[in-house]
């Protein structure tokens, strides 16, 4: 299956449309922000902005319903925001204050949110996989109808526990989506150079799971997609996998220099392909909004950034006493 | 001249078994594979098949016969022109058992992993047992360690839906060493489930299952193999707590055969209790006896800390007393003191604590009075026990079967030099393992292993007498 080509005219409601603008503005000037707090020395260690990829989150949580379940890798700031975590325990967790999701000692791959259903943020390339499936196993061990969303790069496809994890999803049908984003660059591997067949989606037929690919650039297709996967899922019918043709903008992280790609190819996709400016044009070219009116949320969108900046630095180190705590139950 | 039939071994660890039936009787002639009866061990009935073909001269072991070692001769097959008259007394044979062992083959079902352990010997009750937690007069019930570990599975999975079991052959194999026998009919296959052979994958599903609510129990058919999982259960289940904040609980208990089994060799015996007990975030339990298996067992499952849970395949088949409560628990963190003495603290766990039983007792015989300390968990692990038992004694000796190079023993002494260093009269001996991969050969296996005749003379060297 090929990607799915991106709409000309949009069939979506303008509220659905000013929705997504917003949560993907939403992503994209937190991670601006979080990238130069990085500069200023406030968050340290390693740090993977998710920059270019927006639509997939937000493309997907528009197909899901209460009480479904995400979980991801590290690269999860975007997975966080979209599930409707507070930008402000976000950012806090960023810069290892108290007031952060994990009282400051996760830090940005790892942090989880019970409420929301994030299952986090796993630092371990591909672990984050067979743990999905377990989510969706304790679903199904309920006889819930809800489904878990189980994201990866096309780095750890080719991981071995997610060939296992698909084995065992399929023999026992659990309900979930394998969400492959893939944004073409395992760290500095190209997929070209990493990957004997470069359409990941098809790598569940061995399993019998189906799968397919998706322009990830495309938040409409994305949604569109994961309600296919998600209507899947909820009958019953076991796993699928959608992969999310994608690119990110930045390094790896943020001390990667990214010198295996060029200047030219990322700032092509950058001119013809963001989901932020697809969805501003439709927006635009669809009477939806006017300049001004964008104009209006891009700001009230930097003042929900920068309020968390400013919670983020403010909130204290953790107490010493938290060294300690939260290792045993 | 006729030739002797011998009781098979059927697994690496079997001793003794029963003859459960012969499918011949004498005078009837029998080819090479024929199956002529059916042995069974603690854990299966298997078939017996015969090695040559000739006619059946005489049954030395009738039918429904428990305990019959191996190497027994069982029966007499005649060859061509040899009468049941040719046959002599042969009771006083069994030296050459050994050597013909491998004519008797038997058929060993669909899997190669060890699938008996040595039945019934039964072992030394405590001699002063420190358990306040049985009230005086509990009845008590011989179990063996196997039957006890699926006990305290059952009890937990009657008392809680949302525990169940999943592991390699746990369901309807009934556990390749049948510690979950009968768990399948009781609580179906939704609660009791076999997996692929998967560990990486499984142990990662089954934390996620825990992080989801549920209380997963996962059996490793043996610690060696989840060493292919040993990421998750390390960053994953250990971690997940601390990372999250206190967030996120993961309730999950990770318990299969650790250590040596026999003449399994080095990718199959090995024990992970130091490595495990060096995590932050796991708790880890080493249980040697029925009791304390299923009373930790019984905690672990209800807690909201990830547990591995470390058990012996030579331990399974062993019986011991265990009360006869409804909800028999053993908190984390205590030791039990096996027998009370004066002269020296012995401090073992696991199956090392049958070296350092064994060891106490014949010291006694020499007029050395050992104090033996089971440490029954080893995270937490129960130091104070040990640093009062050192002060009364001013002598210690640990014993495991793991590695020298920063092992249990190797912490111990580490506690006692900086907590009861004043106390100590000698250095302290800790017995471990030998330094090397686990040989297969016989001899090699048991020069690698600790032995009783070790811990003995290391008491005399730490005692001076």
């Amino acid at each position: 299956m090929a990607a799915a080509k991106k709409q000309a005219k949009s069939n979506t409601s303008k509220e659905d449309l000013l929705a997504y603008y917003r949560e993907m503005l939403l992503i994209r000037r937190f991670e601006e922000k979080a990238g130069q707090l990085y500069g200023m020395g406030l968050i340290g260690g390693f740090c993977h902005l998710y920059i270019g990829q927006e639509a997939v989150v937000v493309g997907l949580e528009a197909a899901a319903e209460e009480g479904d379940k995400r979980i991801t890798s590290y690269r999860d700031h975007g997975h966080m925001l979209a599930s409707g975590m507070d930008p402000k325990g976000v950012m806090a967790e960023l810069t290892g204050r108290e007031g952060g999701y994990s009282k400051g000692k996760g830090g940005s791959m790892h942090m989880f949110s019970t409420e929301k259903h994030f299952y986090g943020g796993h630092g371990i390339v591909g672990a984050q996989v067979p743990i999905g499936a377990g989510l969706a196993f304790s679903d199904k061990y309920r006889e819930n109808d809800r489904v878990t969303f189980t994201y990866f790069g096309d780095g750890a496809a080719n991981q071995g526990q997610v060939y296992e994890t698909f084995n065992m999803a399929a023999l026992w049908k659990l309900p979930m989506v394998f969400v492959i984003e893939n944004n073409q660059y395992a760290m500095g591997t190209s997929s070209k150079r990493s990957t004997s067949t470069p359409d990941l989606y098809t790598r569940g037929e061995a399993f019998g799971i189906p799968g397919e690919a998706v322009d990830g650039m495309d938040v409409q297709a994305v949604k569109a997609a994961g309600e296919k996967a998600v209507a899947h899922c909820r009958d019953g019918k076991g796993p699928y996998i959608l992969e999310m043709k994608t690119y990110r903008y930045r390094g790896h992280s943020m001390s990667d220099p990214a010198k295996y790609r060029t200047r030219e190819e990322v700032q092509k996709v950058r001119d013809t392909r963001d989901p932020i400016e697809n969805v501003r044009e439709l927006l635009l070219q669809g009477k939806h909004a006017s300049e001004d009116e964008l104009k209006e949320i891009d700001k009230e969108i930097k003042g929900v950034v920068n309020a968390a900046a400013d919670f983020a630095r403010e909130s204290p180190e953790p107490s010493l006493d938290e060294l300690w705590t939260d290792i045993y139950a | 001249m006729a030739i002797e039939i011998l009781m098979p071994a059927l697994s690496p660890t079997m001793e003794e078994g029963t003859l459960a039936k012969w499918n011949v009787k004498e005078g009837d002639t029998v080819a090479a594979g024929d199956v002529i009866a059916e042995i069974e061990t603690d854990k299966a009935t298997m078939e017996f098949e015969a090695v040559d073909e000739g006619t059946m001269g005489k049954i030395l072991v009738e039918e429904g016969t428990e305990g019959v070692k191996v190497n027994t001769p069982i029966a007499m097959l005649l060859e061509e022109g040899e009468s049941a008259d040719d046959i002599g007394d042969t009771s006083a044979k069994d030296d050459k058992g050994k050597a013909d062992k491998a004519e008797a083959e038997a058929e060993t079902g669909p899997v190669d992993e060890p699938v008996a352990a040595n039945p019934g010997a039964e072992m030394p009750a405590p001699k002063k047992v420190s358990d306040p937690e049985i009230p005086e007069g509990t009845a008590m019930k011989s179990t063996t360690l196997r039957e006890a570990l699926r006990d305290a599975m059952a009890e937990e999975m009657r008392a809680d839906d949302t525990v169940f079991l999943m592991g390699e052959e746990v369901a309807e194999y009934q556990g390749a060493y049948k510690v979950s026998q009968g768990l399948l009919d009781e609580f179906g296959p939704r609660r009791v489930i076999d997996t692929p052979i998967t560990e990486h994958g499984f142990t990662g599903l089954a934390t996620g299952a825990a992080m989801g609510g549920l209380r997963p129990i996962v059996e490793f058919m043996t610690f060696n193999f989840a060493m292919q999982a040993i990421d998750h259960i390390i960053n994953t289940a250990a971690k997940t707590r601390y990372m999250s904040g206190g967030q996120m609980s993961v309730p999950v208990v990770f318990r299969g055969a650790n250590g040596a089994a026999a003449r399994v060799a080095a990718q199959h015996s090995q024990d992970y209790a130091a490595w495990y007990a060096q995590i932050p975030g796991l708790h880890v339990a080493m249980p040697y006896s029925a009791a304390d298996a299923k009373g930790l067992l019984k905690t672990a499952i209800r807690g909201d800390t990830p547990v591995v849970f470390l058990e012996n395949e030579l331990l399974y088949g062993q019986t011991f007393e265990v009360p006869d409560l409804d909800d028999y628990t053993i908190p984390f963190g205590k030791a039990r003191i096996w027998r009370e003495g004066d002269d020296v603290t012995i401090v073992s766990f696991g199956i090392g604590m049958k070296y350092a039983l064994e060891a106490a007792e014949k010291l006694a015989e020499d007029g050395i009075s050992a104090e033996v300390v089971d440490l029954r968990t080893l995270r937490p692990m129960d130091t104070e026990t040990v640093i009062e038992s050192v002060k009364k004694t001013n002598r210690c000796v640990t014993v495991e079967e793991g590695w020298p190079v920063c092992s249990i023993g190797n912490h111990i002494s580490s506690v006692l030099m900086q907590q009861a260093f004043d106390y100590l009269d000698a250095p302290v001996i800790n017995l471990t393992g030998k330094d090397v991969p686990m040989p297969y050969a016989a001899n090699l296996e048991k020069l690698a292993l600790v032995t009783t005749q070790e811990v003995i003379d290391a008491v005399h060297t730490v005692t001076y007498r």
